[in-house]
């Protein structure tokens, strides 16, 4: 190239040859990210499996005692927002600027919708004692012990989830911004792709949380 | 690496690292680098500081061991009422001294040294990338470790101290003690977790991604391979850790048993606790992560000495391949070895068979590795510089570290040694001779290539002869007196007992050696910022070797390199039969 006039691209780190390697580096990155995401929920769901098993009667009371109406309703809302989340990111690869605008706020307020029936679920569970600590009360009472596992459990993992979900929502506050100013082009999308695959990431993990929690012994 | 995807209607120019930057700011330049260089030297200097402070809480200890219940000279009046009273050491003092002497030491010396150190410094360079692949996240990872070593040394200034129910934290006597000092572990661990989540994503990334031409995955350095298998074993170990260390933390603040059991009786008085927790579940959790770590504790160091041994024997490594299969299986298998540190809590002899195996088997390929740098020295003219010296003490001190574990990998001699100084003694051969002493070899190493100049010989070598004499006397001693049965927790080193009485005397050997050690690193310190200003100035290449970071400038500017490094062999040709000269770098044609 004797006389380059061409700048490289704005986007293009310098320690990157070009942006089909920094998008390769950035989603290698993510995949990377999401591996120990999983082992760290993975510690949770081991714990969860151990207890469980001792303790499966109390569980399954305990289980009934969760909304499954607004699970359901959360659930359905959460796959929603994967919905639109795959649709910002396609929007995103055609370069369709409005279209990535407004599925990014479809996924914020999908998000929002959730957590905000989550905090509703909280508040429930707080009038009725349900919080393990001193004023934790369950009946049956020869239960309430195990009980009381299961609803740590239930907080600390959901709340964990939640903690996923705000982050998220960060993100794509964040991606709102790029694509508003107009960052996100056809030829760079991968930020919003690979906040992408963090959203789904969080999805699927409620997909696990919420048979294991709401669903115990329904079918008995 | 794929062709570029661009657009044929864009061509943008091949702009790269080589490009003009602007000057960036002192702050910018010095303490929020995003310089994979700058930031491995941060995370390099707090590492040393860290071990400093660990290292002086150890000699405090070693002072109770030797002379139990006499205050403690110098500094004794400054510990205050509530640590030791009259300058003499309360129990709880020790205990905390105990349990942060081990924190700080894994958590925030070795491995930030070895792996923020060593990894972000020197494996990027020998890879000829540019930087890191995220250099902000790079930036980050140093920044939460530090705030994460701030929480733990803040966690000493409350009056009640700092966690003292020792460094793997078991509950239900982690949870109980009713002080503050747990919950700054705690928190300061989530911190020093997320880190080295930060850090290895970036390592792997980065060795995947931005290799220079020609460098294919078995023309790396050793160096390197060690690096990306400890950035696996720090991704998929810690995360679990760090769930439960949150789990512990809520039975600690919010009133929730995880890992607390019912029926605890505290004083005479039964605690308000739900209960039904489990408390073995904590020792899984965290043995899943802690075991893996004492890999990457040893990895990097093994990737050290193999770089140094190579290029001082100026002789191809024996078995390059050998020691890469070895090490990839070595971080395979340490994931299913955790529960041999568990065999006295009866979780049934099935489980102990299985993991007196998995322990067994992966002895092998750790014999194999150490195998293949011994037969590297046969037959070589070898340079006794000071870093060669540390790395050739790192073969015996690590080969009685290893061996000295076999009989604890095996319940039935386990149950035996468990928790006396014989544990200590192994495992300290294995970290603290072993791997700190690979450390030292590779400061002096690749401290020419960080500062343009090289460090002193004279001071080195006393440097090591005298930390090799004396930390021997420190850690053989505890041999003997493990085998004699002395437990490892005594506030005062078990004085009461009977089996003790023939080898208590060793703590007084133990208490000169560890002061003689101190001593011994003066010259270290003394030599480091020496030389930084009057150490003999050097060129690119002062140790002659072959692998890229030795291409670069030294010190490496922005970028690192002035061309882009093209590799054309593999990366141990010293002495090649018909070359012109005795080394043939990585970065040189064929026909120069």
């Amino acid at each position: 190239m004797p006389e380059a006039v061409h700048h490289h691209h704005p986007a293009l780190a310098h320690h990157f040859d070009d942006l089909a390697q920094q998008k390769e580096a950035a989603t290698l990155g993510m995949w990377v990210f999401l591996a120990t995401e999983v082992l760290f929920f993975g510690g949770l769901f081991l714990v969860y499996s151990v207890y469980r098993a001792w303790y499966a009667g109390a569980f399954a009371v305990a289980s009934h005692e969760l909304d499954v109406t607004l699970g359901t309703i959360n659930t359905a809302v959460l796959i929603t927002s994967s919905l639109t989340m795959a649709l910002a990111v396609h929007a995103a690869q055609l370069g369709q600027r409005r279209l990535v605008i407004l599925f990014l706020v479809a996924t914020m307020a999908l998000g929002a919708v959730f957590l905000g029936i989550k905090g509703v679920e909280y508040y429930h569970k707080f009038v009725e004692h349900h919080v393990p600590g001193p004023s934790f009360a369950f009946e049956p009472h020869e239960y309430a012990r195990h009980a009381q596992i299961f609803f740590s459990l239930y907080f600390i993992m959901t709340g964990l989830h939640a903690l996923h979900m705000v982050i998220g929502l960060g993100i794509m506050t964040w991606m709102l911004w790029w694509a508003w100013r107009g960052t996100i082009t056809a030829e760079y999308y991968s930020p919003i792709e690979v906040s992408g695959l963090y959203w789904h990431f969080v999805d699927i993990v409620w997909i696990f949380l919420f048979p294991l929690l709401y669903l115990i012994g329904r079918h008995a | 690496m794929e062709q570029p995807t661009t657009p044929p209607s864009v061509v943008y120019e091949h702009a790269h690292h080589i490009d003009a930057h602007e000057e960036l700011g002192w702050w910018r330049k010095y303490v929020f680098s995003t310089d994979h260089k700058v930031i491995g030297i941060q995370y390099a200097i707090t590492g040393l500081l860290f071990l400093l402070f660990g290292f002086g809480l150890m000699m405090l200890m070693r002072w109770q061991l030797a002379y139990p219940g006499k205050p403690i000279p110098l500094i004794g009046p400054w510990l205050g009422q509530s640590r030791a009273p009259m300058g003499i050491m309360l129990p709880e003092f020790y205990n905390q001294l105990g349990a942060m002497h081990g924190t700080i030491m894994v958590f925030l010396g070795v491995v930030p040294l070895a792996v923020g150190g060593f990894g972000n410094f020197v494996m990027p360079l020998q890879i000829g990338a540019p930087d890191m692949a995220f250099p902000k996240i790079n930036m980050m990872s140093y920044w939460v470790y530090y705030i994460g070593g701030v929480i733990m040394l803040a966690s000493f200034f409350p009056t009640t101290g700092a966690a003292q129910s020792g460094w793997t934290s078991y509950t239900p006597l982690s949870v109980i003690t009713a002080t503050s000092g747990q919950t700054f572990w705690l928190v300061g661990m989530i911190f020093l977790i997320t880190s080295s989540l930060l850090g290895s994503i970036n390592f792997i990334t980065t060795i995947v991604q931005l290799r220079a031409k020609g460098l294919s995955y078995m023309r790396l350095p050793f160096f390197v391979w060690a690096q990306f298998v400890t950035s696996f074993l720090l991704l998929l170990a810690f995360p679990p850790l760090e769930a439960a260390g949150i789990l512990q933390l809520m039975d600690k603040v919010a009133g929730t048993s995880f890992f607390l059991p019912s029926g605890l009786v505290i004083s005479g008085k039964p605690l308000a606790v739900a209960g039904q927790g489990n408390p073995l579940l904590w020792q899984h959790l965290f043995w899943f992560l802690a075991h893996p770590e004492v890999y990457v504790l040893i990895l990097p160091a093994m990737g050290i000495v193999s770089e140094i041994i190579a290029n001082n024997t100026r002789k191809p490594l024996w078995g390059y391949k050998a020691l890469v299969y070895s090490v990839v299986f070595l971080g395979f298998m340490s994931f299913i070895v955790w529960a041999h540190h568990m065999f006295m809590t009866g979780m049934g002899t099935t489980m102990s068979a299985f993991f007196q195996t998995t322990t067994m088997i992966i002895s092998i390929p750790s014999v194999v590795i150490l195998t293949a740098l011994l037969l590297s020295l046969w037959g070589a003219s070898i340079r006794f510089t000071t870093p060669m010296l540390f790395a050739l003490a790192f073969l015996p001190m690590f080969g009685i570290g290893g061996l000295t574990g076999l009989p604890l990998g095996l319940a039935p001699s386990d149950i035996h040694l468990h928790d006396t100084y014989y544990v200590i003694g192994h495992f300290h051969y294995v970290v603290a001779p072993g791997t700190i002493f690979a450390l030292f070899a590779g400061i002096y190493h690749w401290f020419p290539k960080a500062t343009g100049r090289k460090m002193n010989e004279l001071l080195g070598k006393l440097h090591f002869w005298g930390s090799l004499v004396c930390i021997n006397l420190v850690f053989m001693p505890m041999f003997i007196q493990g085998l004699a049965g002395m437990n490892r927790r005594m506030y005062d080193g078990g004085a009461q007992y009977a089996h003790n009485q023939g080898v208590l005397h060793w703590n007084v050997v133990q208490g000169y050696a560890a002061w003689g050690l101190g001593l011994f690193q003066i010259f270290f310190i003394i030599n480091f910022f020496m030389s930084l200003k009057w150490g003999k100035a050097v060129d690119k290449n002062p140790w002659e070797a072959t692998t890229l970071e030795w291409l670069a400038p030294s010190p490496p500017g922005h970028g690192n390199f002035l061309t882009e490094p093209i590799v054309y062999r593999a990366p141990y040709e010293y002495s090649v039969p018909g070359a012109a000269k005795d080394f043939s770098p990585q970065f040189e044609p064929e026909k120069a």
